[in-house]
C-alpha cells in the first residue's frame, strides 16, 4: 500500500515537474508526443531519443565551441571567417531538428537566435547564443535527468507492487 | 528566443505594410498623372486671368478697329467736302481772276490803243455792272491809272478833280499816282483815290506790273463794308509786250491799274451756303504766304467745333506771291460709335463668360477629382486595412494555436494526475474552455480564409449517413441533457456516397444543429437531409393537395412534428414529411431493377437540400435580416445567455455558397427555427470500387441483422420515421404501429394467419411515451403481457422489447423494467452505429471486435504491418523520433544517416515500401536524393519494360513513395517537394495524427503491398 501511494506521489511529481518544463517554456507538446510513442514494443522510448539527443548536443555543442574560437582567432580573414560561420550554421540546423524532435521548445529558439547572429556574421552575438544556448542546454539536461530519476523511481515502486518483465529494463538507464 | 522570432515577424509584417502602402502610393501617382487638368491646377487662376486680359486685349483691338474705320470713313467724308469746296473756290476765285484780266484787256484796247478813249466812266460802270455775273466773287472793280508826278497836275486838270489818298486827304508828292478813273457803281467810292496811298495798295501794285499777272493782297478790312477780303490788281500796258519782257520793260510799259476787291467773307459764305452738308462743317480759309503767320480770310479763328479732326486744302488763286489754303472742320464732335461699343462689349461679355465657364469647370474637375483622389485612398487604405485585418487574424489565430495547444495537453496531463473532484471539476471546466476557445480561433481562422478566398474544398468521398450520425453524437450529452429530441434522418434515394469536403459539410451541420441545440429548451431538433429535386416535387404536389387538411391541423393543436411541437417551417410536418416516406418505400421496392437507372439519369451532381428544424426560442423579426453578417448575434443579450460569437452562421453562409448552395431559414420568435440548406456534391463513381467501398462501408454497419423483423410501437408518424429509417440501415425490416393496440392486432391476433412466417417481429422497438402513456390510460400493460404470451409461444420467445426514450429516470427505468422492457433503452439521439451495439447485446448476436478505442489502435498498427520503411535523416534524434512513430504504426524500420546512404540502401531491387526522408542534409539533401532514386527507378523499369520480363510488379513499376521531412510548412518547399518527384510530406516535428493522416493517405490508396 505503502508502495503503491509512493508510485502514485512519484507520477504527480513527474507530472508537477513536467507541468513546470511547460510552463517555463523549456518543453513544448512534442515531448508529449514523443511519450505517446512509448508503448509496451519500446517501453524505454522516450529515455533513449533523450539520451541520444544529450549525445549529439555534447558532440555539436564542442564542435559549436571550437568554430567559434577559430573565427576568434582568424577574424580578420574574412573569407576564412565565413567558412566557420557556414559550418556554424549546418550545426546549428542539426542542434534545432533534434531540439525540436524532443520539444526542447527554449533550447530550438536560442539556436534560432544563435543562427540570426551567425548569419549576420555577428561573433559577440554568436558567443553569447553560445552562453545562452550552454545555459539552456544544462538547464534541460538536469531537469529531464530529473525526470527520469522520477520515472525510475516510480516504475521501481511500481514494479514491486505489479511486477512486470519488461520494465526492468528502465532501471539501467543511463541517459 | 520566442520574442526574437515575434519581433522579426513583426519586422518583416511592418515591411509588408510599408510595402504596400508604397505600392498604392504609386497606385496613385499613376493614376494623377494620366490626368492633364490636375497637373495644371495652379494654373488655372492664371489661365483666368489671362484669359480676362486677352478678351480684353482683344475687344480693345475690336473697339479700336472699328473706331478707326468709322473715323476714317469721317476724315474722307470731309476731305472729299474740304476738297469740294476749295475746287469751287478756287474755280471762281481764278474765273473772276480771267475775267479782270479780260477786263484788263479790254481797257488797254479801247483806253488807249482808241484816241480817244472809248471808254468812259458811265460805259465802264455800265459794262462792269452788266458783267458783273462773271466775278461773282469780286464786290466790284476799279481802274486807276499810273499817274507820274510829273504829270499830276495835268491830270488834274484834265478829270477836274484832284487826286486823294485813301483817307480822303491830298496825297503827299511822290513819283507816281494811281487814281482811280474808272470804276464799278458798287465801289464808285474809291473814284478819284490814290491806290497808291494803301500799303496793300502799293504793294499790289509794285508787284503786279513788275511780274505781269494778277496779284492779290493779304486779307484785310475792306473799305466800305469792313469784311475781310483781298484784293486783286492786274496790270494794263501801253504798248503790246512781248512775251519775254523784262521787268524793267513791264515797269516801263504800265499804263494803269486794274484792281477788284474780293469781299472774301461774304462771297465764301454765299459759294458755301450753295453746297449740301453747309452744317456740318466749318470752313476756314487763310493766306499763308508768310507760312509763320497765316492770316484768316474768311471763318473764325476761335476754335469751336470738333478740333481732333481738322483738314486742309490747297487753294491756288494762280498768284505766285501768295499762297492760300483752306481748312475744314466738323462743325460737331464725332458722335460715339455705338454698334462699335455693342459688339465690342458683346463680346467681352460672351468672352468673361466662356472664361467663367471654363474656369469653374476647371475647378470642378480639380475639385471632383481632389475628392475622388482621397476617396481612392480611403479606398485603397480600407482595403489595405481589410487584407492587414486578415493577415492579423490568420497570424494571430495561429500565434494563438499554438500555446493554446500547449494549454490543452497541460491540461490533459493535469487531468491525468490524482485530482481532487474541486481541482478536477475546475481543470475539466479550463479544458472545455480551452477546446472552446480553439474551436473560436479554428472558426475565426475560417472567416478569414474564406475572406481571403484562400479556402479550398476538397474532393474525397465520405459517407453522409455516418457523417451525420457522428454530428448527431457530437450533440448528443446536450441534448439528452436538456431532454431535447434530436434526430436525423435522410431520404433513401440520396446516395451512400458522395463526393465533396466532409469537413467543411460537417462544419456546417454542425453549425446549425449546435446554434438550434444551444436555443432550444423543449421540443425537438431534426436534421433531415433530401435530393432537392425530390424535395421540390414533394412540395408541388402537396401546394396541390394540402390546402383542405390546414384548418383541420391548426384546430387538433398537435402538430405533426418531431415532438409535436410547433415548428416554423410547417413544410416539415408529417403532412409532408409522409410523401418522402411513401416515396422512399416506393423506390425502395423499386430499386432493385429501377434504381440504378434512374441514379444515371440523374447526371454526376447531386443537389442536397439540408434541413435543420428546432423549436427554440427563434429569431426576433428585426433580428433576421443580419443574422448571416459576421459577429452579430440575434441581439445583444443573446450572447449574454447562450454565449458564442455569432461568426459560425456567416462561416456556414460562406461555405454553403462554396458547395454551390444557399441557406435560408425560416423562423418564428417562441416557435423555432428552420435552417434550410442546399449543397451540391458529386455522386460517386466508379461502380467496381463503388461495391468495395459499400463494403467497406456496410461493415461500420454489422450486416448481421440483415433480414430481421422489428416492430416500431410509436403515435408520432415522424419519429417513427426516422427510427425506422437507422432500423433499414441496418437491414432490418419495419413495420410502423401507431400504438400498442394496433401492434397487438398486427401481430398477436393475426400470428395465426401468418403462420408464424416474417410477420413475426424479432424486435420491438418503443418510444417511452407511447408505452407510458398507455399505462396511464389504465389500458392493460401490453408488452408484458405479450411477453408471458412469448413464453408460451416459441415463435415470440425471440421478440425483444426495447424502450427508446430522450432521457430517464432511474425511476422510470424500474417501471420500464416491470413492464417488461428489460431487454435495454435505447437512449436518443438515435444512430445507426449505437442501435447496431444495443441490438448486438440484446440479441447477442455478432460477436465482432469490440467497438471504440481498441478498434482505432487496431486501424493504426494494422496500417503498415509488416511495411519495410527507410527514414533518411542525418539528425540521429529526430531518425529515432520518426522510427519510433512508424514503429508504433507497425512498420519496420530501417534508418540511414545520409542521402548517400539512403541511396545505397535503395539500389534496386529493394525490399522497402517507403522512405521517409530529411530535406536539409549535409552532403547530398532529401531533393537530391529523391531525384536519383527516381533515376535508379526509371532505369530500372526501361530495363525491366525492354526485357518484359518482371510483370508482376505492377504496371507503374518501381516507384517508392516518398515522403519529405520537413521542419518549415512553406507552400514553396511543398511545390519543390512535388517537383523531385516526392509523393508527400510530414511537417517536422511529428505528430502522431498528422504522421497516420499522411501515411494512410499513401496505404490506404494501395491495399495490396508489395511484399
Amino acid at each position: 500500500m505503502l508502495v503503491g501511494f509512493g508510485a502514485e506521489r512519484l507520477g504527480a511529481d513527474m507530472n508537477r515537474l513536467l507541468a513546470l518544463l511547460f510552463h517555463q517554456g523549456v518543453l513544448d507538446e512534442q515531448f508529449l508526443q514523443l511519450q505517446q510513442l512509448e508503448d509496451e514494443t519500446s517501453p524505454n522510448f522516450v529515455s533513449e531519443v533523450v539520451s541520444i539527443f544529450f549525445h549529439e548536443s555534447e558532440k555539436l555543442l564542442t564542435s559549436l565551441r571550437s568554430l567559434l574560437m577559430m573565427v576568434e582567432g582568424d577574424h580578420d580573414q574574412d573569407h576564412e571567417g565565413g567558412l566557420e560561420y557556414g559550418k556554424i550554421g549546418v550545426h546549428l540546423n542539426q542542434f534545432m531538428g533534434s531540439s525540436s524532435s524532443i520539444g526542447a521548445k527554449r533550447v530550438r529558439n536560442v539556436c534560432l537566435a544563435f543562427r540570426a547572429a551567425s548569419d549576420h556574421h555577428n561573433r559577440h552575438g554568436c558567443l553569447r547564443a553560445l552562453e545562452q544556448l550552454e545555459h539552456e542546454y544544462c538547464y534541460l539536461k538536469n531537469k529531464l535527468h530529473e525526470f527520469f530519476q522520477l520515472e525510475q523511481q516510480k516504475v521501481l515502486a511500481a514494479g514491486v507492487r505489479y511486477p512486470m518483465n519488461h520494465y526492468n529494463n528502465n532501471i539501467n538507464i543511463n541517459s | 528566443m520566442g520574442a526574437n522570432a515575434k519581433l522579426q515577424q513583426q519586422q518583416l509584417s511592418q515591411f509588408h505594410n510599408h510595402h504596400l502602402l508604397q505600392e498604392y502610393e504609386k497606385q496613385i501617382g499613376s493614376k494623377t498623372a494620366s490626368f492633364s487638368v490636375q497637373a495644371y491646377r495652379k494654373w488655372i487662376p492664371k489661365a483666368l486671368v489671362g484669359w480676362v486680359m486677352v478678351t480684353c486685349g482683344i475687344a480693345l483691338w475690336l473697339y479700336s478697329y472699328m473706331d478707326d474705320d468709322g473715323r476714317l470713313r469721317r476724315k474722307e467724308l470731309l476731305q472729299s467736302m474740304c476738297d469740294q469746296r476749295a475746287r469751287m473756290l478756287q474755280d471762281q476765285f481764278i474765273a473772276s481772276v480771267n475775267h479782270v484780266h479780260a477786263l484788263a484787256i479790254l481797257i488797254s484796247t479801247f483806253h488807249y490803243f482808241k484816241n480817244p478813249s472809248a471808254i468812259d466812266q458811265e460805259m465802264f460802270a455800265e459794262y462792269t455792272a452788266r458783267t458783273a455775273f462773271e466775278r461773282p466773287l469780286l464786290t466790284g472793280v476799279a481802274y486807276s491809272e499810273r499817274v507820274p508826278d510829273s504829270e499830276r497836275e495835268e491830270f488834274e486838270r484834265k478829270y477836274g478833280w484832284t487826286i486823294k489818298t485813301m483817307q480822303r486827304e491830298a496825297p503827299p508828292i511822290r513819283n507816281e499816282y494811281a487814281p482811280v478813273i474808272l470804276s464799278q457803281e458798287t465801289v464808285s467810292y474809291l473814284q478819284s483815290i490814290d491806290m497808291m496811298s494803301g500799303e496793300e495798295d502799293r504793294e499790289n501794285i509794285v508787284r503786279a506790273r513788275s511780274t505781269g499777272k494778277a496779284v492779290f493782297t493779304g486779307p484785310f478790312r475792306l473799305l466800305g463794308s469792313n469784311h475781310l477780303g483781298v484784293v486783286l490788281t492786274f496790270p494794263v500796258y501801253k504798248p503790246k509786250l512781248p512775251s519775254s519782257s523784262t521787268v524793267q520793260q513791264r515797269i516801263e510799259a504800265t499804263a494803269g491799274y486794274l484792281g477788284g476787291s474780293f469781299d472774301v467773307e461774304s462771297l465764301v459764305e454765299n459759294l458755301l451756303g450753295k453746297l449740301a452738308g453747309n452744317q456740318a462743317i466749318l470752313v476756314n480759309v487763310y493766306d499763308v504766304t508768310n507760312s509763320s503767320d497765316p492770316l484768316i480770310m474768311y471763318g473764325h479763328e476761335d476754335q469751336e467745333g470738333d478740333t481732333s479732326l481738322v483738314l486742309e486744302s490747297k487753294l491756288d488763286f494762280q498768284d505766285p506771291f501768295r499762297k492760300h489754303k483752306m481748312v475744314c472742320r466738323y462743325h460737331d464732335n464725332a458722335s460715339w460709335n455705338w454698334s462699335a461699343i455693342i459688339t465690342t462689349g458683346l463680346f467681352w461679355m460672351v468672352g468673361i463668360l466662356i472664361g467663367y465657364i471654363f474656369y469653374g469647370a476647371g475647378n470642378h474637375i480639380v475639385k471632383v477629382e481632389d475628392e475622388f483622389n482621397e476617396m481612392e485612398e480611403l479606398k485603397s487604405r480600407a482595403e489595405a486595412a481589410d487584407i492587414a485585418k486578415s493577415q492579423f487574424l490568420a497570424m494571430v489565430s495561429h500565434e494563438i494555436r499554438t500555446p493554446m495547444n500547449g494549454v490543452l495537453g497541460m491540461l490533459a496531463l493535469l487531468l491525468d494526475t490524482d485530482l481532487s473532484s474541486t481541482q478536477r471539476d475546475y481543470a475539466q471546466t479550463a479544458q472545455a474552455c480551452g477546446q472552446a476557445l480553439i474551436t473560436l480561433i479554428n472558426e475565426v481562422l475560417d472567416r478569414a480564409k474564406i475572406e481571403a478566398g484562400k479556402l479550398d474544398l476538397e474532393t474525397v468521398p465520405f459517407h453522409l449517413r455516418s457523417l451525420l450520425d457522428d454530428v448527431l453524437s457530437l450533440f448528443s450529452e446536450k441534448s439528452r441533457n436538456k431532454s431535447i429530441e434530436l434526430a436525423v434522418f435522410v431520404s433513401d434515394n440520396v446516395p451512400e456516397l458522395v463526393v465533396g469536403d466532409p469537413g467543411r459539410f460537417r462544419q456546417v451541420i454542425t453549425n446549425l444543429v449546435g446554434n438550434s441545440v444551444k436555443f432550444t429548451e423543449r421540443g425537438h431538433i431534426f436534421l433531415r437531409v433530401h435530393l432537392e429535386e425530390h424535395a421540390k416535387a414533394v412540395k408541388n404536389s402537396k401546394s396541390n393537395i394540402s390546402s383542405p387538411m390546414d384548418g383541420e391541423e391548426s384546430d387538433s393543436r398537435q402538430f405533426g412534428t418531431l415532438s409535436a411541437l410547433e415548428a416554423a417551417d410547417e413544410w416539415n410536418s408529417w403532412d409532408t414529411f409522409k410523401y418522402f416516406v411513401a416515396e422512399e418505400g416506393f423506390t425502395m421496392k423499386d430499386s432493385s431493377n429501377g434504381g440504378t437507372t434512374h441514379e444515371d439519369a440523374t447526371g454526376n451532381l447531386v443537389t442536397l437540400r439540408v434541413c435543420v428544424e428546432d423549436t427554440g426560442i427563434g429569431i426576433p423579426l428585426p433580428a433576421q435580416y443580419r443574422v448571416f453578417m459576421p459577429f452579430v448575434q440575434a441581439d445583444s443579450s443573446t450572447s449574454r445567455t447562450y454565449g458564442g460569437t455569432g461568426i459560425g452562421l456567416s462561416i456556414s453562409k460562406s461555405l454553403v455558397e462554396l458547395m454551390g448552395g444557399q441557406i435560408k431559414f425560416v423562423s418564428r420568435p417562441r416557435v423555432g427555427s428552420t435552417f434550410t440548406f442546399t449543397a451540391v456534391l458529386q455522386r460517386y463513381q466508379g461502380n467496381d470500387v463503388n461495391n468495395a467501398e459499400k463494403k467497406r462501408n456496410a461493415e461500420d454497419l454489422p450486416s448481421s441483422f440483415r433480414g430481421l423483423k422489428a416492430v416500431i410501437v410509436d403515435a408520432k408518424p415522424v419519429r417513427a420515421a426516422v427510427t425506422r429509417y437507422h432500423l433499414k440501415r441496418l437491414g432490418i425490416v419495419v413495420e410502423v404501429a401507431s400504438s400498442i393496440k394496433v401492434a397487438a392486432t398486427m401481430f398477436g391476433e393475426n400470428d395465426t394467419l401468418a403462420a408464424g412466417k416474417n410477420s413475426q417481429p424479432d424486435i420491438v422497438l418503443m418510444e417511452k411515451d407511447a408505452c407510458f402513456s398507455g399505462e396511464e390510460h389504465g389500458s392493460p400493460v401490453w408488452p408484458s403481457d405479450w411477453k408471458q404470451n412469448g413464453n408460451k409461444n416459441s415463435v415470440r420467445k425471440f421478440a425483444k422489447m426495447i424502450l427508446i426514450a430522450t432521457n430517464i429516470s432511474n425511476w422510470e427505468v424500474e417501471r420500464a423494467k416491470e413492464a417488461g422492457f428489460e431487454d435495454t433503452v435505447i437512449m436518443k439521439p438515435l444512430r445507426a452505429s449505437m442501435m447496431a451495439a444495443c441490438l448486438h447485446q440484446v440479441l447477442g448476436t455478432g460477436r465482432k471486435k469490440s467497438q471504440g478505442k481498441g478498434s482505432s489502435n487496431y486501424l493504426q498498427s494494422s496500417l503498415l504491418c509488416g511495411k519495410k520503411i527507410l527514414v533518411v535523416d542525418d539528425n540521429r534524434v529526430n531518425q529515432r523520433v520518426a522510427a519510433g512513430a512508424l514503429k508504433k504504426f507497425g512498420a519496420n524500420v530501417e534508418c540511414a544517416d545520409s542521402g548517400k546512404a539512403a541511396l545505397e540502401l535503395l539500389q534496386i531491387p529493394h525490399g522497402f515500401d517507403a522512405c521517409f526522408m530529411d530535406i536539409q542534409m549535409p552532403e547530398m539533401d532529401g531533393f537530391e536524393a529523391t531525384r536519383q532514386i527516381r533515376q535508379m527507378e526509371e532505369q530500372a523499369n526501361e530495363k525491366s519494360g525492354a526485357e518484359g520480363s518482371i510483370v508482376e510488379d505492377g504496371e507503374d513499376g518501381w516507384h517508392l513513395p516518398v515522403l519529405a521531412m520537413t521542419a518549415d510548412v512553406v507552400q514553396a518547399t511543398y511545390e519543390e517537394c512535388v517537383k523531385c518527384g516526392m509523393d508527400g510530406y510530414v511537417s517536422k516535428p511529428f505528430e502522431e495524427q498528422k504522421l497516420h493522416q499522411a501515411v494512410a493517405k499513401f496505404f490506404q490508396d494501395k491495399p495490396i503491398s508489395r511484399s
